[in-house]
C-alpha cells in the first residue's frame, strides 16, 4: 500500500522563505555566459541534438550536426553531452521540449536544428535554448539557405551564432585561411598557395609549386590576397583575385626586392618591405593611384608592417638597436616608438582586428614563442613555446591566433597550430601535408 | 516562448573549387599595378654547363678553386678578412672572364622569422656585391637576391648546419649585364 509521509513544518517554512527571497515569480537565472579572458573558465556542458531531416537532407543533417559540435568543442569552452546520455530526444524541430530531461543531464544550452534539401538548395534552421530558463537564447534562432555545396558554411553560421550568443564575442567559424602548402625536403621545399576553411576542411590550391611563394594575406573584404612570389626569379609582391585566380605583380623599382606585404583596413593601400642595396625599409603603395611612399628611412632592417584596424598607425619590426624589436609609427611614416620591452627578439607584429592587442613572435634563449601585448607594449603574455613558432594571424573576432610551428632536425616540417589569446586550447590545425604562413580571412558575408 | 526566424541568404561565391592549373597570366592590372604576372620558370637564372674544373675559365673552377661563397656569423652581415680574400679572388675571376654575370644569393639560417631573414639575406648579398664592385666588377654584371631561410643546404638543427647555411653564394651565368 502506498503510504504518505508528513512534510515536516521546517521544510515548508524553508520553501516559503526561499520563495519570498526569490527575485521574481519564476526562479529566473542569468543566461549561460562564457567570458573569454584570463583566469580559469569552466567548460560549459551543452547538447547539440542531431539535426532533424525535414526532407531530402540525407547525410547533410548528420554532417552539419557533426561540424557544429566540432566547432563548439574546438573552442575549448564547450563539452557536448553525447546522445547516449539523453533522456529524451528531439524528434521534431517545433515540438515541445522536456527541459527537465536536459537539466537532469546537466545540459546548460541545448541546440536543436533541422535541415531540408530541395534540388541543390539547402535550408538549415536552429535554436539554442537556455535549458534552465527554458527559453531561446537571444539571437540564437535563425535560418540559413544556400546551395548544398555551402553546407559547411551553414554549420559554421550556426556555430558562430551559438558561440556569439554565449560569449558575447564575434564569431569566427565561417572564415577561410590562406596558407602555404609545403612538400619536399627542407633544402628543396616546394611551396604553393592554398585556402581552406578555418578548421582545415575544403582545401583548394591557388598556385602550383613552380615558384616559391611566401606569406599570403587577405584583403579586408577577403576577395583578394597579396603575397611574395619568386615567379619572376626575384621576390616580388603579387596580388590574386580569389574568384578568378588572376594575378598581378606590384610595379617594382628595378634592382629592388619587395616582400612582407599587407593591406590597409580600407584595402586601397599595401604596406611592404622594399630592399635596395641591402637595406630594407617600409613603403606604402596606393593601389588606386600607384603612388609609392617611403615610410621608414634607416640603415637597419624594417619589415613586417601591419596596420591598426582604424588605419591610423602601423606596427612593424626593426633591428635598429642591434636586435629585432617592435615599433609603432603613424600610418604616414616616421621613426616610430618602440613598444617591446622584454628580453629576446621580437618580430612579425600583427594588430588585432579589435585594436586592443598586438600578436608577435618572440625569440629568446633558443626558443620561439607566440605572444600578445597591448598596443602600448604593456601586459606582454607568451602563449606558446617551441623550437620554432612564428607568424601569428588573428581570427576575425580577435580571440584566437593561428601560427606556424616547425619541428627541428633534418626531417623538420611546418604545421599550422592555433591557440586562444589566453594561451588555452593549443591545437594543431589539420592539413593534408606540411603547411606554413597562415592568414585568416575576415568573417565571410 | 519567443521565436523569430531571420532569413539569411548566403550568397555562395565559393568559387574556389580545386584548381591546380590557375591562369598564370592574369590580365594587366589597373593603375598602380604592373603588367600581368610574369611567365613562370627560372626567370633571371640561366643554366650553364659547369665545364672542366681544371679550366680556370670554367664555372666549376670558380665554384671550387676560387670559392663561390662566404659564410656569416649569427645575425651578422659584415665581411671578415678571410671573406674579403675570397671575394677579391672572385672579383679577379669576374674581371678576367667578362662573359659572365653573377647573381649573389643571400641566405640565413632557420633561427629567425621569415621576413627578417629575407632582409638579413639581402644585407649579406649586398655586402658581397658592394665588395665586388669596390674591386672593379661592373655593377651591371651583378644582381642580388635573398632567399632568407627558404633554401638551407644542410638540414640539421644545430650550429654545424646553421653555420654553413648563413651564406652568400655568387652564382655565375653566361651573359654580361643581368
Amino acid at each position: 500500500m502506498m503510504s504518505t509521509r508528513e512534510t515536516p513544518v521546517w521544510q515548508l517554512l524553508l520553501a516559503l522563505l526561499l520563495f519570498l527571497l526569490a527575485p521574481g515569480p519564476a526562479l529566473a537565472q542569468e543566461p549561460p555566459r562564457i567570458v573569454i579572458g584570463p583566469g580559469t573558465v569552466e567548460v560549459m556542458p551543452i547538447a547539440v541534438a542531431p539535426f532533424i531531416d525535414e526532407g531530402g537532407a540525407g547525410d547533410y543533417a548528420r554532417e552539419i550536426t557533426r561540424v557544429v559540435v566540432s566547432n563548439l568543442e574546438g573552442t575549448g569552452f564547450f563539452r557536448n553531452i553525447s546522445e547516449e546520455a539523453y533522456i529524451s530526444r528531439i524528434t521534431s524541430f517545433d515540438g515541445a521540449i522536456a527541459f527537465a530531461d536536459w537539466k537532469a543531464i546537466n545540459v546548460q544550452v541545448l541546440v536543436t536544428g533541422a535541415v531540408s534539401v530541395a534540388g541543390d538548395r539547402i535550408t538549415v534552421k536552429f535554436r539554442a535554448f537556455d535549458v534552465f530558463n527554458g527559453q531561446v537564447l537571444e539571437g540564437a534562432a535563425l535560418q540559413f539557405a544556400g546551395t548544398t555545396q555551402s553546407w559547411r558554411r551553414m554549420a559554421h553560421k550556426v556555430s558562430d551564432a551559438v558561440y556569439s550568443t554565449i560569449t558575447a564575442e564575434g564569431g569566427y567559424f565561417d572564415s577561410r585561411v590562406v596558407f602555404v602548402s609545403e612538400s619536399g625536403p627542407k633544402d628543396a621545399r616546394l611551396k604553393r598557395l592554398a585556402v581552406m576553411d578555418y578548421d582545415g576542411a575544403n582545401v583548394a590550391y591557388l598556385t602550383d609549386s613552380a615558384a616559391l611563394v611566401l606569406a599570403p594575406r587577405f584583403s579586408p573584404t577577403g576577395d583578394r590576397i597579396i603575397f611574395t612570389s619568386y615567379e619572376t626569379g626575384f621576390p616580388r609582391i603579387t596580388l590574386m583575385d580569389m574568384a578568378t585566380l588572376e594575378r598581378w605583380t606590384l610595379s617594382d623599382v628595378p634592382g629592388t626586392m619587395t616582400f612582407a606585404p599587407r593591406f590597409s583596413p580600407d584595402g586601397d593601400t599595401v604596406v611592404f618591405s622594399l630592399e635596395q642595396g641591402g637595406n630594407t625599409d617600409i613603403y606604402a603603395m596606393s593601389l588606386s593611384s600607384g603612388r609609392l611612399t617611403q615610410l621608414t628611412n634607416a640603415p637597419s632592417i624594417e619589415t613586417a608592417p601591419s596596420f591598426s584596424p582604424d588605419g591610423t598607425q602601423i606596427v612593424f619590426e626593426s633591428d635598429r638597436t642591434g636586435s629585432q624589436e617592435i615599433y609603432v609609427m603613424p600610418a604616414s611614416g616616421g621613426e616610430g616608438t618602440r613598444i617591446s620591452r622584454g628580453e629576446g627578439r621580437y618580430g612579425t607584429p600583427v594588430w588585432s582586428p579589435r585594436g586592443d592587442l598586438i600578436a608577435f613572435t618572440k625569440q629568446h634563449a633558443g626558443r620561439f614563442h607566440i605572444g600578445v601585448m597591448r598596443s602600448d607594449g604593456s601586459e606582454e603574455r607568451l602563449l606558446t613555446a617551441s623550437f620554432l613558432d612564428e607568424g601569428p594571424t588573428w581570427a576575425p573576432n580577435g580571440r584566437v591566433l593561428m601560427f606556424t610551428r616547425e619541428t627541428a632536425g633534418e626531417a623538420g616540417q611546418n604545421a599550422l597550430w592555433s591557440v586562444d589569446i589566453t594561451g588555452r586550447n593549443l591545437r594543431r590545425v589539420p592539413t593534408e601535408g606540411p603547411a606554413s604562413d597562415p592568414a585568416w580571412s575576415p568573417l565571410l558575408p | 516562448m519567443t521565436f523569430a526566424v531571420k532569413p539569411l541568404l548566403l550568397v555562395a561565391v565559393l568559387a574556389l573549387a580545386a584548381c591546380n592549373n590557375p591562369d598564370r597570366y592574369g590580365a594587366a592590372g589597373a593603375g598602380g599595378l604592373g603588367g600581368p604576372g610574369g611567365p613562370g620558370g627560372a626567370g633571371g637564372i640561366d643554366t650553364t654547363g659547369l665545364g672542366n674544373p681544371n679550366d680556370p675559365t670554367s664555372i666549376a673552377f670558380f665554384n671550387q678553386t676560387v670559392g663561390d661563397r662566404v659564410l656569416f656569423a649569427v645575425d651578422e652581415r659584415t665581411l671578415t678578412d678571410d671573406d674579403r680574400r675570397v671575394l677579391a679572388a672572385q672579383a679577379q675571376w669576374l674581371l678576367a672572364n667578362p662573359a659572365y654575370a653573377a647573381i649573389i644569393e643571400g641566405h640565413a639560417d632557420e633561427q629567425g622569422t621569415r621576413e627578417y631573414n629575407l632582409g638579413l639575406g639581402a644585407s649579406r648579398a649586398a655586402a658581397v656585391q658592394n665588395f665586388l664592385i669596390s674591386q672593379g666588377v661592373p655593377a651591371n654584371r651583378l644582381r642580388t637576391i635573398s632567399y632568407g631561410k627558404e633554401r638551407p643546404i644542410k638540414l640539421c638543427s644545430d650550429e654545424s648546419c646553421w653555420s654553413v647555411n648563413r651564406r652568400a653564394v655568387t652564382v655565375l651565368s653566361v651573359g654580361a649585364g643581368v
